[in-house]
């Protein structure tokens, strides 16, 4: 873009050309006032405070809606401009009730400030406030509350609920001096198409969106903000924690601006933190006595759990100690505890719940690459021209993910092309929506790369200088025509060549996918397809392209980064390579095994046959998160010895011999690894609870009672003894990455991070290509069990509900788990919405209400697993993909009956 | 409420043309008056559940469509009587007494303004001009007009209508 020359008030400034003007000057340290201007947003033009005097063109001018030209030249202070601008405040105020002195925003509202600045009079024109307006579409409802008689119809609500979120669920009601805003008919919120993202309430310029619960806890003026990363899902949103006079959270902020999320935040990130200041934290250690627990000092915890892993040790040997790392904790938590099992126990059995998301994509990527990571990063997402989204409900599960991939459509910028067996939010937008069976992917994918071939759509050249083994993949993939894929997918063949040929023609096309592809038992095979078909395109290595797996949970990726897996130290590096063993024997002080050890299943299945007889579980909830649960329960029942370390008493915690109060991500520093592969701190905001400690001090705690003599300090010093041993973090330091992230490979201190992966060359050299044929599901439908049963989560919750289902407003949306069927196998069964349901399949049975939704293909059915009323993963089938060993959360055979 | 047949809604929605269709089957924003106006001359006003309809099937959110009806004066929400009764507030008719025609019309027909009648025969608007002051006091009966009106003349002419003496 070419830049131009302007001046403001006599100060010469160059930017590019059609810049907005009043965000040039904003950038520039210049104040002009404004109410209805938001960076996120087109100008809007209303309320008419920005206005300036151009030189050359007479009268005033709004700068928001003033582009940049060479030679522009305006003054943003003048007599006349403040003239101006009081009358226009007082006109603003004869629809804005300034009760100041009971508002919230008192002292930190810009309205307020404007008014004194400007010298307006609240009551120069008679009041036309619309009090008691009958139709309050927030009445009665939950989170947000609308306060008709402070708003001042900036529209920035309605924009951003449009123009960002995509949710388009409030509107200016009425005309002139009747305007208010609305929900269609005035409809709940909760039963319109409002996702609760709470971004109205974060952009309303004056008090008049609120959020319910933080109504009377303190004046923003008075609160402390504290910058973090949020909890939730891997896109690691940057939140801004108000925390009010008694050190307790009020509310969930977020600035314009900010890496990744430029001030948005979804439900969760808005209203999902108050479990942090609940009653049922765990503030002390316990320990079984009986069928109960009691209360017990961290010494007597501590040395109790020390003794019994040692004597395990002296007894049992070695391999009879387990351990699960976290990817909910930082990564110095998770580099401690991989640590502590490695040096301590002495063997690799650490393993963690990316076994149950991404351990396909970790094995998969590697091969194919050399790196399991997402390749690309989030922001590119904006100005992508082809976005692919297989198997991943981004809107839901990485939302704010999502209303990128949303607004880049809206905008024209971006085609977007679904596959998923549900007709998920973003194939309402889609140019392309292929509805394939779940556990079709590859016969899917194969086809598309078969047209590519067949139709001489792929990229010789990348090919040629960037990859290998292409011919043995050609000669898999042309074993699986579009109308062989029909058959097994459901998607008609045409449309596979139609979508083939939209991914081939793009310019440069990503592929985002999630757990559609990854929890299958040909998991590894699925992110093999997508990467042959990536480099088939010649679409890695360079920006608005690449393989984008996104990540489910907060940190899951620093867990793996930082070795929470059972075949690898920091940094990916092999345990069973001798370079690596001896680094980190030398690093560590101690001899360490060069057996890979055993993955999250394979504990699981340890422990129930007695192989395994003491357990550390840290941070997860396998009884809730694991297939085929009430095997889970039976086997973690036999264990001689169980440790739980985590917040709440959860429903593996239950079954403890010990309980490890931890603290929240609220009440300590550390850092988590988002999907794009940034490295992002996490702050202390509030007290902890009781006396629970951070994870690094407790584990540290047992290893020192085991023989270790570590002496950790802080957070911040772990992570230099992580940068000391993990080339990819080499340059990361709390230091550098105080205000922005960096994203790794980050190999020295000078190093800016890396944005896009394989440039150039790949992690392992050349791109491999990989022969994958298509393989059935483990468990096909039969007589008994005709329906295919595929699992997920919902935007509302989060996993095992351990967090959500303790907020008011999360559990309020959405109080009880639902299964999606369609309209014609509910038909069939005789089922009607709200209708119970008995849902079983050979492994267990649970009961839950319909939900009929012609989102639903015919023949499958849907489940989340957060509900522990109503727990899918007694359905699910523990089979596992052979090389990742993940489980086939997506797909098994299941009967659905009416109650 | 009751139920409202929305054979006609779909029909209006399949007869749209294609030129007024985005690629992907949605229907154009700017279609959306020129849509609405055709609704609500088949049905009298915008039923809620057609606009529910155009919003499902013609991609249009229901926030948008309910933003622009409450926009425009021509939209209505709520089903008007088969007679629309429009009495003339302008000055000619302010001076001549208009105001106490307007609360005859509201005496005679139980209503005030903006009301529709019990027996869904009449809607009571006040206009701000109808144009014909040298009929003031006047009011407007569908298309027809009634003026130099006293008090007493609303009641027999509103008794016609009621009667069906004038359709």
């Amino acid at each position: 873009m070419n830049s131009v020359n302007i001046r403001i008030n006599g100060k010469d400034i160059i930017c590019p050309e059609g810049a907005n003007v009043m965000h040039v000057a904003i950038e520039n340290g210049f104040d002009i006032p404004n109410l209805c201007y938001d960076q996120r947003l087109s100008p809007t033009g209303a309320c008419r405070l920005c206005i300036v005097e151009m030189e050359g063109r007479p009268g005033v001018h709004t700068s928001c809606t003033m582009k940049a030209g060479e030679g522009l030249s305006i003054v943003t202070e003048s007599d006349k401009l403040s003239a101006l601008r009081k009358s226009t405040l007082e006109l603003i105020f004869s629809e804005h009730k300034a009760t100041c002195t009971s508002c919230d925003r008192e002292g930190a509202c810009s309205l307020q400030d404007y008014a004194y600045r400007y010298g307006a009079a609240e009551d120069r024109y008679p009041s036309i406030v619309k009090g008691g307006h009958s139709d309050n579409y927030t009445e009665g409802g939950i989170a947000i509350g609308y306060d008709v008689e402070k708003c001042i119809r900036c529209m920035r609500c309605v924009k951003i609920c449009e123009e960002v979120q995509g949710a388009e669920a409030i509107t200016l009601d009425g005309r002139s001096g009747n305007v208010v805003v609305n929900t269609p008919f005035s409809m709940l919120l909760t039963d319109s198409s409002c996702e609760m993202c709470g971004q109205c309430v974060d952009t309303c310029p004056t008090g008049a969106l609120y959020a319910k619960a933080a109504k009377g806890k303190g004046r923003v003026r008075t609160m402390k903000k504290v910058r973090t990363t949020c909890l939730y899902c891997g896109v690691g949103c940057q939140l801004d924690l108000n925390i009010g006079a008694d050190g307790k959270l009020v509310k969930v902020t977020s600035e314009p601006g900010v890496i990744p999320n430029d001030g948005n935040t979804c439900v969760k990130g808005r209203f999902g933190f108050d479990f942090i200041h609940r009653d049922e934290r765990l503030t002390m250690p316990l320990i079984r006595e009986g069928d109960a627990f009691r209360e017990a000092s961290w010494d007597e915890a501590l040395d109790l759990v020390a003794t019994r892993f040692s004597g395990i040790k002296e007894k049992n040997g070695s391999e009879a100690l387990a351990g699960l790392t976290s990817a909910k904790s930082g990564n110095e938590d998770n580099y401690i505890m991989q640590k502590f099992v490695r040096t301590q126990f002495g063997n690799n059995n650490i393993d963690h719940c990316a076994r149950l998301c991404h351990a396909s994509t970790v094995a998969g990527l590697a091969r194919a690459f050399g790196s399991g990571a997402m390749t690309n990063s989030i922001d590119e997402f904006s100005d992508t021209p082809l976005i692919f989204v297989i198997g991943s409900n981004t809107t839901e599960n990485h939302p704010v993910m999502g209303i990128k991939i949303r607004k880049a459509v809206a905008e024209g910028k971006t085609k977007l092309l679904v596959a998923d067996p549900r007709k998920i939010s973003l194939t309402d937008i889609a140019h392309m929506h292929l509805q394939q069976k779940p556990g079709s992917d590859v016969a899917l994918i194969n086809a598309m790369m078969y047209t590519i071939i067949d139709e001489k759509l792929h990229d010789r050249d990348f090919i040629k200088s960037r990859t290998e083994d292409y011919e043995r993949m050609e000669a898999a993939v042309m074993k699986c025509p579009p109308e062989f894929a029909e058959k097994v997918s459901g998607v008609p063949a045409e449309d596979i060549r139609a979508a083939a040929r939209l991914y081939a023609a793009a310019e440069s096309a990503s592929i985002v996918y999630s757990m559609g592809i990854t929890q299958h038992t040909t998991g590894t095979d699925n992110v093999l397809s997508l990467a042959n078909m990536a480099m088939l395109t010649g679409n890695v290595g360079k920006p608005f392209a690449g393989v984008n797996p996104l990540r489910g949970q907060n940190n899951v990726q620093g867990a793996c980064d930082m070795g929470g897996l059972p075949d690898v130290y920091p940094g990916y590096q092999k345990v069973h390579l001798p370079e690596a063993k001896a680094k980190f024997e030398k690093a560590w002080g101690v001899p360490l095994s060069d057996k890979p050890g055993l993955t999250v299943n394979e504990i699981m299945h340890g422990v129930g046959s007695g192989k395994i007889k003491g357990l550390y579980v840290f941070g997860e909830n396998p009884v809730l998160s694991d297939p085929d649960t009430n095997e889970v329960v039976k086997s973690l029942k036999k264990a001689d010895f169980l440790v739980v370390q985590d917040i709440f008493l959860t429903e593996t915690a239950e079954l403890a011999d010990v309980v490890l109060p931890a603290r929240s991500f609220a009440e300590r520093d550390g850092t988590f690894t988002n999907t794009e592969r940034r490295v992002q701190m996490y702050r202390e905001a509030v007290a902890a609870p009781g006396e629970s400690k951070p994870d690094w001090e407790i584990i540290t705690g047992v290893a020192n009672r085991m023989g270790a003599d570590w002496n950790y300090n802080s957070a911040s010093e772990i992570m230099d003894e992580i940068a000391a041993v993990t080339p990819i973090y080499g340059g990361i330091s709390y230091e550098r990455i105080t205000d922005v992230g960096l994203q790794w490979p980050c190999p020295d201190k000078e190093h800016k991070g890396t944005a896009v992966l394989h440039q150039g060359k790949f992690s392992r050299g050349l791109g491999k290509f990989h022969p994958v044929d298509y393989l059935p599901q483990q468990e096909l439908p039969d007589e008994d069990y005709p329906l295919i049963l595929t699992t997920g989560r919902m935007l509302q919750h989060w996993h095992t509900g351990t967090m959500t289902r303790k907020s008011e407003v999360l559990h309020g949306i959405v109080p009880e788990g639902h299964i999606q069927i369609s309209p014609a196998d509910a038909g069939r069964l005789g089922i009607v919405s709200e209708d119970m349901v008995k849902v079983s399949t050979r492994r267990g049975e649970i009961r839950i209400a319909a939900d009929v939704t012609d989102r639903m293909k015919e023949g499958v059915v849907f489940l989340t697993f957060h509900f522990k009323e109503s727990p899918a993963n007694a359905l699910t089938i523990a089979a596992l993909d052979p090389i990742a060993k993940i489980p086939e959360f997506k797909a098994c055979a299941v009967k659905v009956e009416k109650y | 409420m009751s139920e409202v047949n929305l054979d006609a809604a779909r029909d209006i929605l399949g007869r749209i043309d294609l030129s007024e269709k985005l690629t992907n089957g949605k229907i154009k924003p700017d279609y959306l008056i020129p849509l609405l106006q055709d609704i609500q001359e088949e049905y009298g006003y915008l039923p809620r559940p057609a606009l529910e309809l155009i919003s499902r099937e013609g991609g249009i959110p229901l926030s948008r469509i309910f933003g622009v009806v409450t926009f425009y004066e021509q939209f209505y929400l709520e089903p008007r009587g088969k007679h629309m009764v429009k009495c003339c507030r302008g000055t000619a008719c302010h001076v001549k007494n208009g105001a106490k025609i307007a609360s005859a019309i509201s005496d005679v027909l139980g209503i005030g303004e903006g009301g529709t009648s019990a027996d869904g025969l009449f809607t009571f608007e006040t206009v701000a001009c109808l144009g014909t002051c040298f009929l003031a006091p006047v009011m407007m009966i569908d298309e027809s007009y009634y003026g130099n009106l006293e008090e007493g003349d609303v009641k027999s002419i509103l008794d016609r209508y009621r009667e069906g003496g004038v359709k």
